[in-house]
């Protein structure tokens, strides 16, 4: 059957039986290896993709029923060959990954729980990433991932607190209500 | 684990996936997937052409009827779980839907997929039961509907006969004032296949005194139970009367026993879980009449 799909905002089309799942056709036929092969019937969470923004196990999806969806995988989350995405970023800079297999999936989860809040709590980021099994870190230093991503995100494009005015909340910017952590020092974090 | 072979057809009218579905015993209906396609790379299903019903305009959407709100059966779990509508009108749905899944199978798994599905410890098959939801569906001769209680039957097992699907699930919507609702399931994992849960929905009038109840438990039996504590009626939910009308009722409940728990480890943690949902849904009935007073 031939199918056509949006692919990190591309078109590309392939012919494939309609056994063949996304994670199958994105990796053979578009040679896109970012989404990884774990347990193939769900659990694992491997091989996450973004279907329409919102992270999808694409072993569960057959290629013939994804037409029509704008599908993001890892190799579409960084703005330019060479550099990594700011989440991409902050799983290097925090120990966020070890072995690697695992960390696409929690990348693209991270991404789509970014999109909605600059501001997750800690059992928010628990939950977007609890579909993605990793046997190497024991989650701790993803989930500081997260948060450093998440405060990295809330400074690139706002105010400095030092600079709102007195009385002036930020609220309609994006602003942090009070002051905010250093993206260097994220002491915050809870463990 | 690679499905086998099949032929796939995406029908553009509800009418002619009933068709395709009614003209071969080996076609199977596919939306979200996310329990039928495990089940097609484990091998354990192997039908011969799959229906693919997700993108038919007649199953989508989320409409109020008199006295129901109606959920079509392709309404995505994540889709509901936002909804300001059931939120408002359902709020027993819109309570177990996070422990559904994760939220990558909730992104792309059904509300009707899980009810047709039938798994004895699903939540929204739960949810339906106990507050006597109608199942609707879709059959080669048109449309028709049937009680919730009467369409599971046992493990993944309905009253869907071949050529039928669900087309949405029609959840009765309580007009009382202050409503609760009351949520607890025990699993090996969070968001795992619970061995027991228990969902409760209760209205209080402005005494406290209780004017609607409705009680089921999952995963303890072959299917979602209703349990009949109608006796709770007029009293004010006090420890006691619940305590009571639970053991009067789900003491002798059928119970199934595997590897993971026993039949009278189901039933007693069921009990519990059963008189702290009332008592959860009993405080959250009452802090909305307080809100409602002031």
């Amino acid at each position: 059957m031939k199918v056509e799909l949006r692919v990190n905002g591309v078109s590309r089309t392939a012919d494939v039986e309609p056994r063949k799942t996304l994670l199958d056709t994105l990796r053979e036929n578009f040679l896109l290896n970012g989404a990884h092969a774990g347990c193939e019937h769900g659990v694992c969470g491997a091989c996450t993709v973004l279907v329409d923004g919102e992270p999808v196990r694409s072993c569960l999806m057959f290629a013939v029923q994804a037409d029509g969806y704008e599908i993001t995988t890892i190799e579409g989350l960084a703005p330019a060959p060479g550099e990594l995405s700011v989440i991409q970023d902050a799983f290097c800079e925090t120990h966020g990954l070890q072995c690697g297999y695992c960390t696409p999936g929690m990348i693209l989860s991270a991404h789509a729980l970014l999109q909605h809040t600059h501001t997750p709590s800690r059992e928010e980021i628990v939950e977007a990433i609890s579909g993605n099994i990793c046997r190497c870190t024991g989650y701790g230093q993803i989930v500081e991932a997260v948060q450093f991503a998440a405060d990295r995100l809330q400074k690139s494009n706002a105010l400095r607190p030092e600079h709102v005015r007195p009385g002036h909340s930020g609220a309609g910017h994006d602003a942090p209500e009070e002051g905010v952590l250093e993206a260097d020092a994220p002491t915050e974090i809870v463990r | 684990m690679k499905s086998a072979p099949f032929e796939y057809i995406r029908p553009l009218s509800l009418a002619e996936a009933c068709a395709l579905l009614a003209g071969d015993e080996d076609a199977r209906a596919i939306a979200g997937g996310q329990t039928l396609v495990p089940m097609l790379a484990m091998r354990l299903a192997r039908p011969a052409k799959l229906i693919d019903i997700m993108r038919l305009p007649e199953l989508a959407g989320i409409r109020t009827e008199r006295g129901a709100v109606v959920v079509g059966a392709t309404t995505r779990q994540a889709i509901a779980e936002r909804d300001p509508l059931i939120r408002a009108r359902v709020p027993a749905l819109a309570r177990v839907l996070p422990w559904v899944g994760h939220p990558p199978t909730r992104n792309r798994g059904t509300v009707g997929g899980s009810i047709a599905n039938a798994d004895p410890s699903a939540e929204i098959p739960l949810v339906a039961v106990t507050l006597g939801a109608e199942i609707m569906l879709a059959t080669p001769d048109g449309p028709s509907s049937i009680p919730a209680d009467d369409f599971f039957i046992g493990p993944m097992l309905t009253a869907i006969a071949p050529g039928e699907c669900v087309s949405a699930v029609k959840f009765p919507v309580w007009e009382h004032r202050s409503i609760g609702v009351g949520f607890f399931e025990v699993s090996a994992r969070r968001s795992d296949f619970a061995f027991a849960s228990a969902l409760a929905q209760v209205a209080l009038d402005e005494d406290g005194r209780c004017t609607g109840i409705a009680l089921g438990v999952g995963g303890v039996g072959d299917r979602p139970l209703r349990l009949d504590v109608s006796p709770l009626l007029g009293t004010r939910l006090d420890a006691t009367s619940v305590a009571e009308a639970v053991h009067a009722v789900a003491s002798d409940m059928d119970a199934s026993s595997d590897l993971h728990a026993s039949a009278s480890y189901r039933r007693r943690v069921a009990i519990t879980l059963g008189k702290r949902a009332i008592e959860q849904a009993r405080t959250e009935a009452g802090a909305h009449a307080l809100k409602g007073a002031a």
